[in-house]
């Protein structure tokens, strides 16, 4: 079947179908986040020049500001994932949501620390309390929030549904974070990259940066599919299928 | 639809008021963690000032956030939940109804008794109207969100932590403008800006939690 044809997607939504392409997907995702976070390190680290300003230590933002944007992107896509499951009940879409929590919370924590590293040589201090960086550690908090409802409840599909119900509620927080520099004039600096077009940065850098948000997604990819693979397995344990499969593989 | 809501605010209000050790267990929390701060930090009464609006609003927060367990459980462990939601009245409204009996029994006293713990801590006159203001415009923000928190985690293990963890970030956004109010006021800035924003959340949060918390009920009682 066609990668490109509709009905190949649809079939996707079932767990049969999805286990063994998931499983072809990640050693794919992997490579390709390897390759491309080693160019972006390479253009980050002996590509770019220094910055008259920050000196070496702005060098972080190729890892700081993707994870920033992975963070509140991971936030969309889960809700996108629980509204999916929650409307159409598709048990897939469940799993992808709950798949790609923890890796959302990782992003969130690794902005949240690559920013304490930064802010120690530029602003003097690990932490401050500024709009920004307090939103960002909410959607942390977010982020545990569901993670642990999921994990308290024992029902699936009333664990699915309450999640998605709680990261509906808390996306009104992915606003605040992504404006929150441009509402209150706090320690944070601005947007390094505007969408006006009028980069602030040395095009190498931006090369970097963008070259490793496509790494953290594929990353991203890679992890959540052989998260929703753990789960399919668990879930479907007794069916025939698994037992063929996996039966096959050894 | 009145009439309706009218019965269950009554029935609320007649249950709330055969166990009024309830609502005073509330209401001798908030005192109690407010007067624990003096004891931890120091009789600095300078200090003390400087920091009352925060503490009183945190103290506000744990409150109401105690008090949400109860919002829904005993009607979810008689059965009057199963009730209320195959009955052929709106749920959001019922809900609604609750939440209304629920903040005039934990909220509104919290609101009431401020003031003097306000003194206590050393505040001027201006700020606590501020604070009272504050807290009369923020504390049913606080039962709207929570009863949201209330209704996904009902029967769950561990709920109360669990609430607490979920709820709490959600509750960040009005701590922040609620205790901004009186410091500005403090500052001798205005806060008509604070205002405004509390103002929006509760426009924003009697629109939206009732129909999120009813949602939330229907998913635990499925």
């Amino acid at each position: 079947m066609s990668v490109l044809s509709k009905a190949f997607w649809l079939k996707l939504s079932s767990p049969k179908t999805f286990f063994p392409f998931a499983g072809k997907a990640v050693p794919v995702f992997a490579i390709i986040t390897l390759f491309l976070a080693t160019i972006s390190l390479y253009y980050g680290f002996i590509l770019a020049p220094t910055d008259y300003q920050m000196g070496d230590s702005y060098r972080i933002m190729i890892v700081h500001v993707p994870a920033a944007w992975m963070s509140m992107w991971l936030y969309l896509v889960m809700c996108a994932y629980a509204i999916i499951g929650m409307v159409w009940r598709t048990r897939l879409s469940d799993m992808m949501a709950g798949a790609i929590a923890p890796t959302g919370a990782m992003f969130t924590f690794l902005a949240l620390w690559t920013g304490a590293l930064w802010g120690k040589p530029t602003w003097g201090t690990y932490w401050v309390w500024d709009a920004r960086l307090t939103s960002e550690l909410i959607l942390l908090f977010l982020f545990f929030g569901f993670i642990a409802l999921r994990a308290a409840i024992d029902d699936e599909k009333r664990a699915a549904r309450a999640s998605a119900l709680l990261a509906c509620v808390g996306i009104i927080n992915v606003p605040i974070i992504y404006f929150s520099v441009k509402w209150w004039n706090t320690l944070h600096q601005p947007m390094t990259v505007d969408t006006s077009g009028k980069a602030t940065l040395p095009t190498e850098m931006l090369t970097a940066m963008l070259l490793m948000t496509f790494a953290f997604w594929a990353y991203t990819f890679a992890v959540s599919f052989m998260r929703v693979r753990n789960q399919i397995l668990e879930k479907e344990k007794n069916s025939a299928w698994v037992a063929e499969t996996l039966g096959g593989e050894k | 639809m009145i009439s309706v809501l009218r019965w269950l605010v009554w029935r609320e209000f007649t249950l709330a008021l055969r166990r009024k050790a309830e609502i005073l267990t509330t209401l001798l929390f908030f005192v109690i963690v407010v007067s624990l701060f003096p004891l931890g930090i120091g009789p600095e009464i300078n200090t003390l000032r400087e920091i009352a609006p925060g503490v009183l609003w945190v103290a506000a927060l744990l409150a109401s956030m105690l008090s949400l367990n109860r919002l829904f459980a005993d009607d979810f462990i008689d059965g009057t939940l199963e009730q209320l939601i195959i009955s052929s009245q709106p749920l959001a409204l019922l809900v609604f109804g609750k939440i209304v009996t629920h903040w005039s029994l934990t909220g509104l006293p919290l609101v009431l008794i401020s003031p003097i713990l306000g003194m206590q801590l050393g505040m001027d006159g201006d700020s606590i109207v501020v604070l009272m203001l504050t807290l009369l415009v923020g504390t049913p923000v606080l039962s709207l969100i929570g009863a949201v928190g209330a209704g996904l985690t009902l029967g769950v293990r561990g709920g109360g932590v669990l609430l607490s963890l979920i709820i709490l970030p959600l509750y960040v956004p009005v701590l922040i403008f609620g205790a901004g109010a009186v410091e500005s006021v403090q500052a001798g800035l205005g806060a008509e800006a604070h205002f405004s924003l509390l103002g929006a959340f509760l426009i924003g949060s009697l629109i939206l939690a009732p129909v999120g918390a009813a949602a939330a009920l229907r998913i635990s009682l499925d």
